[in-house]
């Protein structure tokens, strides 16, 4: 079973993973219409979408991120996390140093600990937002939940493997499954913001770029 | 009056409510004797949803970009606090940006067009009654949904099965019939405009407007309200292309007119053949560029979208020099000194400047009326928020001129009247038709001692004449 999860599932779930992203970039491009989308599509839009997209990677940069600090500072908290701890972490490390022979900078087991208890808060605050925020509450549908499960999953069972809490091996061929279906359900699920984000606001900041005023002045500030 | 007892009796006629524009004098007629669409709203709920076709066109426009908005939504809410509806309806989470794209567009996709009359209600009453696509909660969103573009969209699926507002059907009409958004042909044109000269030429001798100028800089195009109900202000205009100097015309033919109901209505068939009217009349006329009134929405239809629904690839207008907005010809002119002010007629009081969404959000004329604003005002106060982020003045998106949301329109003014409230400002500069009729409504009916204006009159006040252009006593 470990051989198994650990092995071909592995490459199968990266396979689909990568896969998957390149088909929705492809079908979002190739999905854009100039006459439809009333924009004309050309290298004039690049400095807007670089620019959308900037604004929006930097905290507090836009000012929907300033007008909503707490929000905010929760999901930058829960996507840095979301990125960071799996890919840094030394125990992964060493597994794609054995498997491909490659390896870079590493967190500290320590750091991850810590770092994965702080994406559990983040996790609780946006659920909690969820609960208790009106507005979010009547927007929210089960699926919302299951995406927070599908990517909370990962970080529950390798808190718990690290600790070795219950079965060492059990858990982790739970937690490696857990990983391999965040990475799959990746592409077929809401979570394709992976790549779509870059997308839609490469869209629209070249719709604002091209066509909504971009050759004034400082162009949109977002 | 008989008109209107037989259009409300008459059992033989056909219905008034259905998929087909009205594209003839006749039925236009017709509809508008009916008057506040009491029977065209009463037939609208017996009106069948042409499924098939409505699962057509979403096969054939429904594409990747909304396709991706209304499926990598995290439901995050962010959207509710950027919409005045939901500021004014003391935030109703219903009033929520995202709430209401995805209870209606959102379902349509979903259920591939397969919804019934009383959906096509709701998805009406919220494209037109809850929503003016100001396109302000599209900048606040992190994934770039633009949920005004979407409530665009939604209101041509809506207007193709016939579900929309008696006004906007009798408004897309109207282009269709007059390619203009009143009964206003080209000669009634040209005669107000002859009449207009003939008043003003007394106080400006040599006033001219020159009719179909081959070759002119600026051909000048205007909102068909002018004629009808505002004939001075093409005389203000007139006037003030006079005193600068300008090589102007305007086009006795289709053209003329630049604003687009059909947009606000989402036909967009009809929004192809204004547009191209009115770049026809440029080629025709072979100007260098367009100069349209002070009329946001006339801005959008024709420079912004116009060039898509004409089919031009490179998105831009006919014309050599780039088309401009009323306010950039303005600044234009006082940059060059063309048109020079008195410093000391400068306005006094405080005054405030409303933001257009449809040339300031979305087309970034952001520092143009402000450039203007230091020529014309001594105590300038912004709103706030303000620029791209300024709120819709609650009159956008046809909101104005619908009677059935007239109630839903009035609340959403609030917001317009407490940002206005908060500058202490009592004058309010509003460079575009919609803006202007909703702060005179907002006026009316929340009675908080404010004068509005346009730009032309405030101009024409602080001109200095030239001594060669002044009458002879």
């Amino acid at each position: 079973m470990y051989e198994f999860v650990s092995g071909p599932l592995v490459w199968i779930s990266f396979g689909i993973f990568f896969v998957g992203l390149l088909v929705r970039v492809i079908a979002y491009v190739k999905g854009l219409d100039w006459q439809k989308d009333r924009v004309a599509y050309s290298a004039a839009g690049i400095p807007g979408a670089v620019k959308s997209i900037v604004y929006w990677l930097i905290p507090f940069k836009s000012q929907a991120w300033r007008d909503n600090p707490v929000f905010t500072i929760g999901t930058f908290v829960f996507h840095l996390c979301l990125l960071a701890v799996p890919i840094f972490l030394l125990g992964h490390n060493i597994l794609w140093d054995e498997s491909w022979g490659i390896s870079w900078w590493t967190l500290s087991d320590m750091t991850a600990d810590w770092l994965t208890l702080l994406f559990f808060a983040a996790v609780v605050f946006l659920i909690i937002r969820r609960i208790v925020n009106p507005d979010v509450r009547l927007l929210t549908t089960g699926y919302d939940y299951l995406i927070i499960a599908i990517a909370a999953a990962p970080f529950v069972t390798g808190y718990m493997a690290y600790h070795q809490w219950f079965d060492y091996k059990t858990i982790l061929i739970i937690h490696i499954l857990a990983g391999e279906l965040m990475l799959i359900a990746i592409p077929f699920t809401k979570l394709s913001h992976f790549v779509l984000f870059f997308c839609s606001r490469a869209q629209l900041g070249m719709d604002y770029g091209i066509k909504r005023g971009g050759r004034y002045g400082r162009g949109i500030c977002w | 009056m008989a008109e209107e007892a037989a259009v409300a009796n008459d059992q033989n006629l056909p219905p008034l409510a259905n998929r087909t524009p009205v594209k003839t004098e006749e039925a236009l007629k017709t509809l508008l004797a009916d008057r506040g669409g009491k029977r065209y709203y009463a037939e609208l709920k017996e009106l069948d949803v042409d499924k098939e076709a409505l699962k057509k066109t979403l096969d054939m426009t429904f594409k990747s970009r909304m396709k991706t908005w209304l499926e990598i939504c995290a439901h995050c809410a962010m959207c509710a606090e950027t919409c005045l509806y939901y500021i004014a309806n003391d935030r109703d989470p219903k009033q929520t940006p995202s709430y209401k794209i995805q209870t209606t567009l959102g379902e349509i996709v979903k259920r591939k067009g397969d919804v019934d009359n009383a959906f096509m209600h709701y998805c009406m009453d919220t494209a037109w009654g809850k929503c003016t696509c100001c396109t302000r909660c599209g900048i606040y969103c992190p994934f770039g949904i633009d949920m005004g573009v979407m409530f665009g969209y939604l209101r041509g699926l809506c207007y193709s099965q016939g579900f929309v507002p008696f006004e906007l059907k009798i408004g897309a009409g109207m282009h269709w019939v007059y390619n203009a958004q009143m009964d206003v042909t080209p000669t009634d044109y040209i005669e107000t405009v002859e009449w207009m000269v003939e008043e003003w030429e007394e106080y400006y001798p040599g006033l001219t407007v020159p009719v179909d100028k081959e070759g002119a800089d600026i051909m000048y195009v205007v909102n068909a309200r002018e004629p009808k109900h505002y004939p001075e202000d093409l005389a203000e205009a007139a006037v003030l292309f006079h005193l600068a100097g300008a090589d102007w015309t305007i086009p006795s033919t289709v053209g003329w007119e630049g604003t687009s109901l059909a947009m606000f209505a989402g036909d967009w068939p009809c929004c192809t053949q204004q547009v191209k009217g009115v770049y026809s009349a440029m080629e025709r006329l072979k100007v260098k560029r367009y100069v349209g009134t002070e009329c946001g929405h006339q801005h959008r239809a024709t420079i912004t979208e116009g060039p898509y629904w004409a089919g031009r690839k490179d998105g831009l207008p006919p014309g050599e020099k780039p088309s401009l907005h009323y306010v950039e010809w303005v600044l234009e002119v006082l940059k060059s000194g063309a048109l020079k002010l008195d410093p000391a007629k400068k306005i006094k009081e405080p005054v405030t400047l409303q933001d257009p969404c449809n040339y300031i959000r979305n087309h970034g004329l952001t520092n143009v009326t402000r450039e203007i604003m230091s020529y014309i005002a001594e105590d300038f106060r912004e709103m706030s928020p303000n620029r791209e982020h300024n709120f819709c003045c609650g009159g956008g998106g046809g909101l104005n001129g619908i009677g059935l949301y007239r109630k839903e329109r009035d609340i959403g003014l609030k917001v317009k009247r407490d940002q206005i409230l908060a500058t202490g400002a009592k004058f309010v500069v509003s460079p575009c038709h919609n803006c202007w009729d909703a702060i005179r409504d907002l006026e009316e009916v929340y009675e908080i001692g404010i004068t509005w204006s346009f730009l032309k009159p405030i101009l024409l006040k602080q001109v200095i004449v030239p001594d060669h252009m002044k009458p002879k006593e």
